[in-house]
C-alpha cells in the first residue's frame, strides 16, 4: 500500500508537470494542477495509512 | 553600502539559525543522548558543506550560468546546473554565484539539521552524516536549483506568464519543506522510540529534558532567520538594499505572531501554554514567513506567522496521534507545514495573477518528487547501513552506547520510564 502510496504521489506529480507544459489557457492549467495535487494527497493518505497500520501489526 | 557586500554581512548570521535548530533539537531530546545530538548537529552541518562543496553547487548553480535544458512544448525547462565539481572554476570574489555558494552550503546545513529533530534518540550518528550526504548531494541541491538556480520553477513566470514564477524567498520550499519531508521519510524508516506508543496505539508523553536550550534555541534562530532571508531576497529576488528593513520587520513579526498564537491556542486546548509547542509555533512562523518576506506587507506578516502558530500546534498533534509518527523535535509539523503553508501563503499575498498556480506547482514538486526521493534514498540507505541503533543502544541512550560518555555524567540515573516528579 505504501508503495501504491508513492507510486501516487509521482503520478499527481507528472500530472502538474503536463499541465504546466502542455496547457495554454491558465484555468485549464489550473484545475489539471489541482488535479494532480488531489491525485498526491490520495497518494500520502494512502502511504501514511500503510505506516499507521503496519505499526498496529507489529503492535 | 552596495547589495553584495549586504548580502555577505547577512550571511554571517545564518550559522545562528543552525545554532538555534541544533539546540531545540537537543533540547526536545532525552538527557541521555543530549551529547549524542549535539554532535550529530555539528557532524551534519559539517557533511553537508563538504558534500555540497563537491557537488552540491555543481548541480544547484545559479541563474544565468551554465545548465542543462529540455525542450517540451516548445518551451526550454532548466532542470539542472551545469557547473564544474569541486567550485572548479569558480572565482569565490564576492560575485552573486560566489555568496550562492556559501549562502547554498549553510542553507545545506540548516536543510539536514531538521531530520535530527524527528530522529532523535535512536538515529545512528554513522547513518544521520550518510543521509546527510545523501541530502546535500541530492535532494536540496537539485529542488534548490529549480527554485534558487533558475530552474523550471523559478521560470514559471517567463514561461507560463504565472506571476513572478515560484516565489520562494528565505528557504520555505528548498530548506524547511526539503528538511521537514526528509525528516517524515527518516521517521518512518526509523519508527518510533521504545515506549513511544502502547500496544494499542496510544502514544505515551516522552517530553524534552531541557526547555531552556529550546527556548534559547528559538532566540539564536530569529537572528540567524534574519540574515537568511535577508540574504536570499536579496541573492534570489533581486530586492534592493532598502526593503531589507521590510524582510526584517516581517521575519520578526511572522516569529512573534506565531509564536503568541501557539500560547494562545495551548492555553485554550490545555489550560496553560505549552513552552515547547510555542517554541515550535515560533520556529513555524520562522519556516512560514520565509516564502514571502520580502513582498508581503507587514499586517500580512502577522496572518501568516498567526496562521502558522496554530497549524503547527494541531499539526503536531496530528503527526503524533493520527500519522503514528514519533517526531520528538516537531520537524514534520514545523517545518514540513509550516514550510508549505508559507509556499501558499506568498501566493495568496504576494505577487500578481498566477502566483498562486506557481506556488501550488512547488508545493505539488515537494510532495509528488522530494517525499519519494527522499524516502527511497534513506530506504535504499537502510538496506545497507542499518539506520536505527540496537536495542541496547536505545535503553542505555546514545550518548553511552555511541559516544561512550553521557553529556551529563554528575546525573546518571535513567529511568526506564518517564516519572515526572
Amino acid at each position: 500500500m505504501k508503495l501504491a502510496g508513492f507510486l501516487l504521489l509521482l503520478a499527481g506529480w507528472v500530472i502538474v508537470l503536463a499541465a504546466l507544459a502542455l496547457l495554454k489557457p491558465v484555468p485549464f492549467q489550473a484545475a489539471f494542477v489541482l488535479a494532480g495535487i488531489g491525485t498526491e494527497l490520495v497518494g500520502l493518505v494512502l502511504a501514511i495509512r500503510s505506516h499507521v497500520t503496519a505499526r498496529t501489526v507489529r503492535g | 553600502m552596495n547589495a553584495m557586500t549586504l548580502c555577505l554581512l547577512f550571511t554571517l548570521l545564518v550559522p545562528l539559525a543552525g545554532a538555534g535548530l541544533a539546540l531545540i533539537n537537543v533540547g526536545l531530546g532525552r538527557s541521555r543522548s543530549a551529547a549524542h545530538a549535539m554532535l550529530a548537529s555539528l557532524s551534519v552541518i559539517a557533511v553537508a558543506a563538504l558534500v555540497y562543496f563537491v557537488c552540491g553547487f555543481a548541480w544547484q548553480g545559479y541563474p544565468g550560468r551554465p545548465a542543462h535544458l529540455l525542450a517540451v512544448a516548445g518551451k526550454t525547462w532548466n532542470w539542472l546546473a551545469a557547473e564544474p565539481f569541486f567550485l572548479r572554476g569558480l572565482a569565490l570574489d564576492g560575485s552573486p554565484a560566489s555568496l550562492a555558494v556559501w549562502l547554498g552550503m549553510l542553507s545545506a546545513g540548516l536543510a539536514a539539521l531538521i531530520p535530527l529533530g524527528s530522529g532523535a534518540d535512536r538515529w545512528r550518528l554513522g547513518a544521520s552524516c550518510v543521509s546527510t550526504a545523501l541530502l546535500a548531494g541530492f535532494t536540496y541541491p537539485l529542488f534548490a536549483h529549480w527554485v534558487w538556480g533558475g530552474g523550471w520553477l523559478a521560470q514559471l513566470g517567463a514561461n507560463n506568464h504565472l506571476g513572478m514564477g515560484f516565489l520562494d524567498a528565505g528557504g520555505s520550499s528548498s530548506i524547511q519543506a526539503v528538511g521537514g519531508l526528509t525528516a517524515l521519510s527518516v521517521a518512518w524508516i526509523l519508527g518510533p522510540r521504545r515506549g513511544k506508543y502502547a500496544p494499542d496505539g496510544a502514544p505515551s508523553a516522552i517530553p524534552g529534558h531541557n526547555a531552556v536550550l529550546v527556548l534559547f534555541g528559538c532566540l539564536a534562530a530569529w537572528l540567524g532567520w534574519l540574515g537568511l532571508n535577508s540574504a536570499g531576497s536579496i541573492l534570489y529576488c533581486g530586492i534592493e538594499p532598502g526593503r531589507l528593513v521590510l524582510v526584517a520587520v516581517n521575519t520578526t513579526l511572522g516569529a512573534a505572531a506565531a509564536a503568541l498564537a501557539s500560547a494562545a491556542t495551548t492555553r485554550a486546548r490545555f489550560g496553560k501554554p505549552d513552552a515547547s509547542l510555542c517554541a515550535n509555533g515560533w520556529v513555524g512562523g520562522l519556516a512560514a514567513g520565509s516564502a514571502g518576506c520580502a513582498h508581503v506587507a507587514p499586517a500580512v506578516a502577522v496572518l501568516i506567522g498567526a496562521a502558522a502558530g496554530i497549524f503547527v500546534v494541531f499539526a503536531v498533534e496530528w503527526v503524533e496521534l493520527r500519522m503514528a509518527v514519533d517526531d520528538p523535535g516537531g520537524a514534520v509539523a514545523v517545518h514540513a507545514v509550516g514550510g508549505a503553508w508559507g509556499l501558499i501563503a506568498a501566493g495568496l499575498f504576494a505577487g500578481g495573477e498566477g502566483q498562486l498556480l506557481a506556488q501550488l506547482a512547488g508545493v505539488a514538486t515537494l510532495l509528488g518528487f522530494v517525499l519519494p526521493l527522499s524516502y527511497g534514498l534513506n530506504l535504499a540507505l537502510d538496506r545497507f547501513y542499518r539506520q536505527r541503533v540496537a536495542t541496547e543502544g536505545e535503553r542505555r541512550g546514545m550518548d553511552l552506547f555511541e559516544l561512550g560518555a553521557g553529556a551529563y555524567p554528575e546525573f546518571m540515573t535513567h529511568t526506564e520510564d518517564f516519572n515526572q516528579r
